[in-house]
C-alpha cells in the first residue's frame, strides 16, 4: 500500500517537472502553457478568499441532488426492466438509445423548457447519469443465476422476500458498477451544464471555467480543471473503491487489494 | 434439540407421470410413465445415462416445474409449489456468496415463523456440526473447497426439516477422494436422521452404495426399466467387491436398454 502510494506520487512529482521544464523552455507561449507554480498561485489564492470553497460546495449541491435523483429513479426503473419485458423493450430500449446521447445535447433543450435556472442544470445531470444506472441495474439482476432463485424458492422464499433477499443482493456488484459509471456520467453532465448554463444562482466550479476562457486565463481553466478531477478521483478511492473492494472480497470476484 | 427431530418421515408417491420438451422444434419425451412409491425413510438412488430424465424428474419431485400429466402425492397431499417440505441440493452448490456460512445454512430457517432466532441459530449449528463444519460459520463460500462447499450446501437442505430430501447429483463435480468422504457422511447422517432421501446420479456405484433402491431409468424416452433392492449392510464402503457385483449387474443391465434404445453406452 505504502508502496504504491510513493509511486503513484513520485509519478505526478515527476508530471509536474515535466510540466515546469517545458514552461521554461518557452516553446509555447507562457498564455497558453501557464507554469504549475502560476496554477498553483491562483488556486492558493481563491482557496484564501473562499471562492473555490463556495464554488465547489454549489457544485456539490448540485451533483449530489442530480445523482441522487437519477438513482432514485434509476434503481427502481431498472429493476422493473430487468423483470417484465414490456418495460425492457419499451423503457429498455429509450434508456440504451439515451445513453449514448453527450449531455451536452440535453443543453438546448434544458434551456429552452427551464431557462437559465437550477432546474435546467439539475435536469440536464439527471439526464446524463439516469439511463446508465438504468441499463447497468438491468444488466445486473438479469445476470443473477436462477439457480440462486430456485434454491430460495425451495426453501419457501416468494415474492418480496425473494427480491430483497435473492435478487438484491445476487446483483450487488452489478448495482454499485452501475451507480458508479452514474457517477460519472453525472459529474461530465454537470461540468457541461456549469460550463453551458450560466445562471445567477450560484457559481459553480464550471462557471470558473468558463470565465476563465473569457479571461484568457489559462492558469485559472487549468487549474479548476485540476479541482475538478480530484474531485471525482475522491468520490472513487473513498466511496466506490472501499465499497467494490469489500464486494470483491465477500463474492470471491477479481482481485481484492 | 426438539426442533430438529424429524416429523414423521414422508411417503411419496410418483403415479403415471409424463413431461415432454420442445426443443428447437423437435419433441422430446422426457419422462413417460413414470411409476414410484417411496417409502418414509428410504433413500433412494434414480440412476441412467445422462438425458433420461433424472433431473426433470427431481424438478417435478421440487414442484420447481410441472408435470403435463399424472399424480404426485406427498403423505397423501399432491405437491404443486416449490417449499420446504422437499428441499433440493442442485449438482452445482447455489449457495449465496453474499452471506457466510452460518448465513447460508439460516437462509431457510429464516422462512419458518414458529422459529425464535435462538433456536435457528441452534439449528443451524447443529447441522454445521453434523456435516463437520462447525469450524467455519463465518467463512464466505468462496474460501471454500468444493467438498465443504456441498457440505454447507447439505446442512442448509437439511437444517429446515424437509420432509424430503432431493439430491440432484450433488458429488458429480467433486474428486473421487472427496467423493468417498461424503459418501460415508451421507449415510451416517442419513442412518442418524432417518430422512427420505430421493438422490439422482448417473454413477450406478454410487448409487448401490447410497440406495435401499436403485431405480434404473432409460433415455429416450425416459422410463424406469427396473428397481433393484441393494441390502448390503452399512455402512457400506464403495470399493467393496460384493458392493461391485451389485454395480457391475446393474451396468450390464443398463448397457442392454441402450443397446436396445439404439444408443451408444457410455
Ligand atoms: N427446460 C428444458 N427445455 C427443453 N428440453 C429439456 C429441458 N429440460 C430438460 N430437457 C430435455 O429433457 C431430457 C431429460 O433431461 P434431464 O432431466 O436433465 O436428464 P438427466 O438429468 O437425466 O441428465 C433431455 O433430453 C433434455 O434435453
Ligand atoms: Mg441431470
Amino acid at each position: 500500500m505504502i508502496r504504491r502510494v510513493s509511486i503513484a506520487v513520485c509519478f505526478f512529482i515527476g508530471l509536474l517537472l515535466i510540466w515546469e521544464g517545458l514552461f521554461r523552455l518557452r516553446i509555447w507561449s507562457p498564455v497558453l502553457l501557464p507554469s504549475p507554480v502560476a496554477v498553483g498561485a491562483y488556486l492558493w489564492e481563491i482557496a484564501c478568499d473562499g471562492i473555490l470553497w463556495s464554488a465547489a460546495a454549489v457544485t456539490l449541491r448540485r451533483i449530489i441532488l442530480g445523482y441522487g435523483c437519477g438513482l432514485m429513479l434509476g434503481l427502481p426503473l431498472g429493476l422493473l426492466c430487468s423483470r417484465l419485458n414490456f418495460f425492457r423493450d419499451t423503457l429498455g430500449l429509450i434508456a440504451l438509445g439515451l445513453q449514448t446521447l453527450p449531455s451536452v445535447c440535453w443543453v438546448p433543450l434544458a434551456l429552452l423548457w427551464f431557462g437559465q435556472t437550477e432546474s435546467a442544470m439539475f435536469f440536464i445531470v439527471i439526464m446524463g447519469s439516469l439511463w446508465s444506472v438504468i441499463i447497468a441495474i438491468n444488466t445486473g439482476v438479469r445476470q443473477v443465476p436462477p439457480i440462486y432463485v430456485r434454491a430460495a424458492r425451495t426453501m419457501g422464499s416468494r415474492g418480496m422476500h425473494t427480491w430483497l433477499k435473492v435478487f438484491l443482493p445476487a446483483a450487488l456488484p452489478f448495482i454499485v458498477s452501475g451507480m458508479k459509471q452514474g457517477w460519472a456520467f453525472a459529474w461530465r453532465s454537470l461540468m457541461a451544464a456549469e460550463i453551458y448554463v450560466t445562471i445567477l444562482t450560484g457559481f459553480g466550479l464550471g462557471h470558473i471555467l468558463h470565465y476563465g476562457r473569457e479571461l484568457n486565463a489559462m492558469e485559472q481553466v487549468i487549474g479548476i480543471m485540476g479541482v475538478i478531477l480530484v474531485i471525482g478521483l475522491l468520490v472513487d478511492k473513498l466511496f466506490f473503491s472501499p465499497v467494490e473492494s469489500i464486494l470483491h472480497r465477500r463474492w470471491g470476484t477479481g482481485s481484492a487489494d | 434439540m426438539e426442533t430438529c427431530v424429524a416429523e414423521a418421515p414422508a411417503k411419496l408417491s410418483v403415479h403415471n407421470i409424463e413431461k415432454e420438451f420442445v426443443l428447437q422444434g423437435h419433441k422430446i419425451h422426457a419422462l413417460e410413465d413414470i411409476h414410484l412409491d417411496i417409502e418414509e425413510g428410504e433413500f433412494v438412488c434414480l440412476v441412467g445415462p445422462s438425458g433420461c430424465g433424472k433431473s426433470t424428474l427431481l424438478n417435478i419431485m421440487a414442484g420447481l416445474s410441472k408435470a403435463d400429466r399424472g399424480d404426485l402425492r406427498l403423505d397423501g397431499n399432491p405437491i404443486d409449489h416449490p417449499g420446504p417440505h422437499c428441499l433440493v441440493m442442485f449438482q452445482e452448490h447455489a449457495l449465496f456468496p453474499w452471506l457466510n456460512v452460518l448465513g447460508n445454512v439460516l437462509f431457510g430457517l429464516k422462512l419458518k415463523p414458529h422459529l425464535s432466532p435462538k433456536e435457528r441459530l441452534e439449528v443451524a449449528r447443529y447441522y454445521l456440526d453434523l456435516v463437520g463444519l462447525s469450524n467455519f460459520e463465518k467463512a464466505y463460500i468462496h474460501e471454500l473447497s468444493g467438498g465443504m462447499r456441498q457440505r454447507v450446501a447439505l446442512a442448509r437442505a437439511l437444517a429446515p426439516n424437509p420432509r424430503v430430501l432431493l439430491m440432484d447429483e450433488p458429488f458429480a463435480a467433486l474428486d473421487a477422494l472427496t467423493r468417498e468422504q461424503l459418501y460415508g457422511d451421507l449415510q451416517r447422517i442419513w442412518m442418524q436422521r432417518k430422512k427420505t432421501i430421493v438422490f439422482v446420479t448417473h454413477n450406478v456405484r454410487e448409487a448401490v452404495c447410497l440406495g435401499d433402491r436403485v431405480v434404473l431409468f432409460s433415455p429416450r424416452p425416459g422410463r424406469i426399466r427396473q428397481i433393484y433392492d441393494v441390502d448390503l449392510p452399512r455402512p457400506r464402503d464403495i470399493n467393496s467387491i460384493n458392493l461391485a457385483v451389485h454395480a457391475t449387474e446393474i451396468t450390464t443391465a443398463l448397457k442392454g436398454y441402450l443397446k436396445e434404445a439404439g444408443a451408444v453406452a457410455e
